[in-house]
């Protein structure tokens, strides 16, 4: 085999998240109450938008989980395969060009030549003090100074073409596809997305796919050639590093409420079902947890578990897998630090429901309290659920980059937007500024918060019954 | 009243025992005193007798939870776990890993971080505040929906960028203030100004749309439709009625922070150099302190309960139908 597949940890928990998210639409799809109220997300125009924007970044992320170690050059005719220590995925792969070309140091967005000036020795022998070429951004042009802006304005072009070329293919396919039940056939159900009468709002997704189709197309044309969004200090490629970051943020933004989930509903359901001591007990729990400030468990939590992790370097096979362990942790210990919140919330919906009739009635007709538990309460108590997992999505994403930059958050060899930004926050002391790495990891990092704010609100105004 | 006060301020005493307990473990049981000691000397000078004598300058040396060797009381009293965790609730916090005295530290760096954190919280209060009741004033119009979109996009933004481009638009580009430092007395208004104005600005987008939210649940029930119909205007019903209808839900959020302003931000104080207890904290977990960060942790925990205690006695200043008995 040309290549040996690595399953980290998190990687298996993310699919495990997705394959659950796999499983519950496909529940949801046949309770009508469910797929009411997933109809009412779509309803929103924004919510649809950012969706389409969220899946993206998904498709980034998945792409980015599938790990596997290359097999090495075997030298000497030796028969066994040896596999490379360096822990790769799917989206290295696909980025090998930005990946390998790393420059000696910092260079500006689409620049060819470097951000600072060196010693140059010219074939002459003569000495003199200039900026060099870049070794791999522009190399294809003769006289990059004077043909660089051509260059870039053809491929941008030709780039956005092809995404937009792309995104309309998809955009055909989709609508058809969607379109199909529609009486009066295709044509009608396309004329009814494009002047947006669909109840759910095709439409606003279908020009986010356009858009991003134009964004990709743009990128991926000037990516292999040029350092688009420029390089950092030790010379690799901005935008690649902004890539490997959505992986952690959403590794962060999600596994940290599937860790912290079981525990919250257990606790929660139970101490505002079950009453009494139990209930005593777990208040008391939550609130010690809740009285430490976060940030200082969180960094009392994360002090042990670095010492833990270093005493034991035995553990892991490769660094990959040790910087997997500690952004593990680091969701642990989130998620046992944020998971008071729901557990609250979830406490005072169970004390609501064990009063209804239907409770009532099954414990009449001697329901055990396990089977109300899971019959009864726990259906009943699941929109809360989805509503405090997609709200905190953006919290810990926005918390990641705090935490990286005080210095407990990820593994500083993990690519992580905090990560850059920490890197970056350095170079802006430097005149002329190097902004351009702090700058695409704040647009990145901008969308995908936005997105999952958009599209928290929406599915909050969907799944709350407070909320006509 | 004084009775519930005094019984709030009993009920304290397990939580705070339950937090020492906690902290301890993690800092404790997980990481041995051994671990610490070479931690702290690094790898190169480790040896038995390095590890023992560093124990024995900060007081680790003893058995962490009972001691065989004391005779009585001292059995439980000539421990760790009482040296570093008990003789806290007498506000002793011992010495940091460098040998200074944490309660001293405290005390001189809590004004600091007064200085920042009073000013922002009160201006930052004032401004979403404000920016609610226009937003709900306008509701239902393009300024409304436009407003709150604005809001989502703030809120969107990390923290961190906002000190980063503040630092740089107004000091580095504009050349308005100095980009950090700080000296006490008046003079310290020119460092103050900026980290003030940076913390009121990143807390915009989520404050003013909570506010918001508020409002607008209060502004649909009956009482507000009856002001309407007395004929009074509706900036009255607004500021008159909805705003001091809505206090319990915002003292609710509001006031448990107050005390917890001493802590300082660790954020904005490390961004500009401002020596409070943010940036005490910051450094000492930079340089894993576990004394401080002990001490500090404790110091939040007893805040964060008064906190939850002013929180009960305000509502009895905004609601007369509150009573604590």
């Amino acid at each position: 085999m040309p290549f040996q597949p690595v399953v980290l940890v998190t990687d298996a928990l993310l699919f495990v998240l997705l394959g659950l998210i796999v499983g519950a639409v496909w529940r949801a799809r046949r309770s009508p109450p469910m797929r009411r109220a997933w109809r009412d997300v779509g309803r929103s125009r924004s919510g649809m938008a950012s969706a389409t924007i969220l899946v993206a970044f998904l498709g980034i992320g998945v792409a980015d989980s599938l790990h596997y170690r290359p097999l090495l050059e075997s030298a000497g005719g030796t028969k066994s395969s040896v596999y490379s220590a360096e822990v790769l995925s799917a989206l290295d792969a696909a980025l090998t060009p930005l990946r390998v070309r790393v420059e000696r140091t910092y260079s500006a967005p689409l620049a060819t030549r470097s951000f600072a000036k060196e010693t140059i020795e010219s074939e002459s022998g003569a000495i003199a003090r200039d900026y060099p070429r870049l070794q791999f951004a522009g190399a294809q042009l003769a006289d990059p100074d004077r043909d660089r802006d051509q260059d870039v304005r053809n491929r941008l072009l030709r780039g956005i073409g092809l995404g937009l070329g792309a995104a309309v293919l998809t955009c055909l396919g989709l609508g058809t596809f969607l379109g199909r039940g529609q009486e009066g056939g295709c044509a009608s159900g396309w004329w009814a997305i494009l002047s947006g009468r669909t109840t759910v709002r095709w439409r606003a997704a279908l020009i986010t796919v356009l858009g991003l189709g134009a964004v990709i197309g743009g990128l991926a044309a000037l990516a292999p050639v040029y350092h688009v969004f420029g390089t950092d200090k030790v010379g690799q490629d901005v935008l690649y590093l902004t890539l490997k970051s959505v992986r952690t943020a959403l590794v962060i933004g999600t596994l940290t409420t599937l860790v912290l989930l079981p525990v919250a509903l257990a606790l929660g359901v139970l101490a505002g079902y079950l009453g009494g001591w139990v209930d005593d007990l777990i208040q008391y729990v939550y609130t010690v947890l809740n009285s430490i400030p976060g940030v200082l468990l969180i960094a009392a939590a994360v002090l042990m578990m670095q010492g833990l992790i270093d005493r034991h370097p035995e553990w892991f096979s490769t660094a990959a897998e040790r910087a997997d362990a500690r952004l593990l942790a680091l969701c642990c210990i989130l998620g046992l630090t944020s998971w008071t919140g729901l557990a609250r919330l979830l406490r005072g919906e169970a004390l609501k429901l064990r009063e209804l009739e239907y409770v009532q009635a099954a414990r009449a007709f001697g329901v055990g309290t396990p089977r109300i538990l899971l019959r009864h309460i726990l259906p009943n108590v699941m929109h809360i659920v989805l509503i405090a997992v997609v709200m905190d999505f953006s919290s810990l994403v926005l918390a990641e980059a705090v935490l990286s930059y005080v210095g407990i958050g990820v593994d500083p060899n993990t690519i992580s937007f905090g990560t850059m930004i920490n890197a970056a926050r350095m170079e802006l002391a430097r005149e002329p500024m190097v902004w351009w790495s702090l700058g695409s990891a704040f647009v990145f990092m901008f969308t995908l918060v936005l997105s999952a704010n958009l599209f928290a609100d929406a599915v909050r105004d969907a799944f709350d019954p407070r909320r006509g | 009243m004084l009775a519930y006060i005094f019984r709030r301020l009993f009920y304290a005493i397990p939580i705070l025992i339950g937090v020492n307990l906690l902290t301890f473990a993690l800092f404790f049981v997980v990481n041995t005193p051994d671990d610490m000691a070479r931690m702290q000397l690094g790898v190169k000078r480790v040896t038995p007798e390095a590890i023992e004598r560093w124990k024995v300058e900060r007081g680790y040396d003893k058995p962490l939870f009972f001691n065989a060797a004391a005779m009585g009381v001292g059995q439980l009293t000539q421990t760790v776990f009482f040296d570093k965790s008990l003789r806290m609730f007498a506000l002793e916090f011992g010495r940091s890993d460098d040998g200074r005295d944490i309660g001293n530290e405290i005390r001189t760096r809590m004004g600091p971080s007064l200085a920042i954190a009073v000013p922002t919280f009160l201006l930052g209060l004032y401004v979403t505040v404000s920016l609610a009741l226009f937003l709900v004033l306008f509701r239902a119009t393009a300024l409304d929906v436009w407003g709150v979109v604005g809001c989502v996009m703030l809120m969107s933004i990390s923290g961190l960028f906002y000190i980063i481009g503040g630092q740089w638009l107004v000091s580095k580009v504009w050349h308005l203030v100095p980009i950090s430092g700080y000296t006490s007395g008046l003079d310290g208004f020119r460092f103050l100004i900026l980290p003030v104005v940076i913390s009121v600005v990143a807390s915009i987008g989520a404050n003013t749309r909570w506010y918001r939210t508020l409002f607008l649940e209060e502004i649909s029930k009956d009482y507000v439709r009856t002001a309407r119909a007395k004929g009074l205007s509706e900036t009255t019903v607004l500021f008159r009625h909805v705003l001091r209808n809505a206090m319990i839900p915002i003292l609710t959020g509001v006031v448990v922070v107050i005390p917890l302003l001493f802590m300082g931000s660790l954020l904005v104080e490390s961004f500009f150099g401002i020596p409070g207890l943010g940036s005490y904290t910051i450094d000492a977990i930079n340089a894993q302190d576990f004394a401080i960060v002990r001490a500090m942790v404790f110091i939040g925990s007893v805040l964060y309960i008064l906190g939850l205690l002013l929180t009960d006695i305000s509502y009895t200043w905004v609601d007369p139908r509150v009573r604590l008995g």
